[in-house]
């Protein structure tokens, strides 16, 4: 790690994942929690041709009917296989949140290390915006332009990637903040290089860490969000199958039909924990201070 | 001061936004009667017509005077219709903050005393599970236990907003569980590393070199510095906790702030979204606030380097 610092640009960042990810996967927690994710990962790519039914074929005799030896999870208020809808209603999320994330931590982590190294009038009022802006809850932020501009992927993808990129800006400004002052940045200011190149050669590999940590993070709590938007009925359409939606379906009929809300909850859950297992392991590997915040 | 400031910010972007948004207060108050005469009199009647910065100022007046205007739809004014549901998130999230505070502190600090041992990997993967599992999970999971299968609790809570507090309960009690679970997770992770971190401090080891019996170290060496911190994590989650807790209000059909805000949003009552943002992050800054005075009054070190900086 040492050599790491003394020579930021050296590793290239495939290289430095495939290393970061052999880390996290020896330690017991980050090796469950990859396996999970991967897991996960399969499923959702390989479900359309694994599933036994079509996950919108209804059946007026087959309503909430128990688990048996032609639909192993049961079916649900509508007589659909639950095992079909479980295995395909993580795709949705995760396409969403796979995407989103990275743009969040790209553009967030962009204007923080900048505003890091710029300081000054921009950075304090830009700040007071993120304060701002980070005072309102996020369900209100999302529904309004929910609401207004519809539930498709077209609109979650942008909506989560600008939100979840907010809280960045802090966490990367923080991070760069104790980079700024090190003797290779004033040295690359003092050869003339700009604000551009020096963010690119110096800051963005050490601040690199820290951001990877926190892209985890973000990932489990853009998947929260997903699915309580669905779980609310501001995510995904029916009769896509979803399990935010599921759940919420599932629930009246719990008490008599526990197999249609158990198995995505289950599901769900697990590829959560997974996540956050992943993220706890890469954080103490990275030997980065991992972001306790009140879940705002 | 900069509370002030981050209150008027928030005014002014959830003002504009709702500016932004196609709609008005008119197109949703006659919805498809919207056009033509009836519009332009509604408009004029509402002050609509006048420009953007001028209806500003008024809201904006008439907020810090305590009228937040009147809603859309119920023809009702705003803050009668707010002060309830404040009332009721008031009384949830209160609760919840009884019930997790202490709970959170002493597993949090018995997590850390007992490090890496059978009961800190207990208590510390059982906090990982209950903040990350979504809300709604863990509450569909005790609705179902504890009213489908016991049959010991209610479910669902049927009270209108403005019934007196004590006929929530029993009904309250899953979602201040909920609540409290997701809470005590968060505190207890930051109260159990500030404590380590304490633990592993010079200054500690110095008074177990000194011989200083283990009560004593714990209680006034080691608390005192390590709970600190932890007043910025408790004023995140008291904000949380206030500013409605919308997918536990809606799982429980609890007459809350969070619920009211998902009904003003589909119903595009954006007078009401706009007095709901306005009082959601007011408490945000005062919490926030009030936690940043407790640090500065209760470690006299912060305020001699506070003042540096300014």
């Amino acid at each position: 790690m040492s050599t790491n610092r003394a020579h930021p640009q050296k590793p290239s960042l495939a290289v430095r994942l495939f290393v970061v990810t052999r880390e996290v996967a020896a330690r017991p927690s980050g090796a469950i929690g990859l396996l999970l994710i991967t897991l996960h990962l399969l499923v959702a790519l390989a479900s359309p041709w694994l599933v036994p039914y079509d996950f919108k074929a209804i059946s007026a005799v087959l309503i909430l009917a128990p688990p048996d030896s032609t639909h192993w999870f049961g079916t649900d208020q509508l007589g659909r296989d639950v095992l079909t809808r479980t295995l395909l209603g993580g795709r949705e999320a995760i396409l969403v949140t796979l995407v989103a994330t990275p743009i969040a931590v790209a553009w967030g982590g962009f204007v923080g290390i900048y505003l890091g190294l710029a300081g000054g009038r921009l950075d304090a009022t830009l700040m007071r915006v993120v304060d701002a802006f980070l005072a309102l809850p996020w369900i209100l932020k999302m529904l309004l332009l929910i609401v207004t501009f519809g539930t498709g992927i077209g609109v979650l993808i942008p909506t989560l990637a600008v939100f979840y990129g907010i809280p960045v800006i802090r966490i990367a400004r923080a991070a760069a903040h104790n980079v700024v002052a090190r003797d290779y940045v004033i040295a690359a200011r003092a050869r003339g290089h700009g604000r551009l190149s020096i963010i690119a050669r110096e800051i963005f590999p050490n601040v690199l860490d820290a951001l990877m940590v926190e892209g985890a993070m973000r990932w489990s709590w853009m998947l929260l969000a997903f699915s309580s938007l669905s779980f609310l009925g501001f995510g995904v359409s029916p009769p896509t199958p979803d399990w935010g939606l599921m759940i919420a379906d599932a629930r009246t009929f719990l008490p008599i039909a526990p197999w249609a809300g158990l198995y995505p909850i289950a599901a769900l859950s697990s590829l959560i924990i997974g996540i956050n297992l992943a993220a706890d392991a890469l954080a103490k590997a990275l030997g980065v201070d991992r972001a306790y915040k009140a879940p705002i | 001061m900069l509370g002030v400031i981050t209150v008027a910010l928030v005014s002014l972007i959830i003002f504009s936004a709702v500016e932004v948004l196609p709609g008005d207060a008119c197109t949703a108050l006659l919805q498809q009667d919207a056009q033509g005469q009836r519009l332009i009199n509604c408009r004029a009647q509402l002050g609509l017509e006048r420009p953007a910065y001028v209806r500003y100022a008024s809201w904006a007046w008439g907020a810090i005077q305590g009228d937040l205007g009147m809603s859309a739809h119920g023809h009702a004014r705003i803050s009668d219709l707010v002060a309830d549901r404040v009332k009721n998130s008031l009384l949830l999230g209160v609760s919840a903050l009884a019930l997790g505070l202490p709970l959170a502190f002493v597993m949090g600090i018995l997590a850390a005393l007992r490090r890496d041992r059978i009961l800190d990997l207990v208590l510390s993967s059982l906090a990982i599970s209950a903040m990350t599992i979504p809300e709604f999970v863990s509450a569909t999971i005790l609705i179902l236990v504890f009213s489908g299968w016991l049959g010991w609790l209610p479910g669902i809570i049927l009270a209108s907003a403005d019934t007196p507090a004590v006929d929530f309960f029993p009904g309250i009690i899953l979602p201040v569980v909920v609540l409290a679970m997701v809470m005590t997770a968060h505190i207890l992770r930051t109260v159990r590393s500030s404590v380590i971190e304490v633990l592993d401090s010079d200054y500690v080891r110095m008074a177990t070199l000194k011989g200083v019996p283990y009560r004593r170290l714990v209680l006034r060496h080691v608390l005192p510095n390590a709970l600190l911190p932890a007043i910025n994590v408790v004023a995140l989650t008291v904000a949380w906790l206030l500013g409605g807790v919308v997918v536990v209000e809606t799982v429980f059909n609890y007459p809350g702030l969070g619920r009211l805000m998902i009904s003003a949003i589909s119903d595009r009552d954006l007078a009401l979204v706009q007095a709901i943002a306005l009082i959601v992050a007011g408490v945000y800054v005062v919490v926030n606030l009030t936690a940043d005075l407790l640090t500065l009054v209760a470690n006299p070190r912060l305020r001699t380097t506070m003042v540096k900086r300014s």
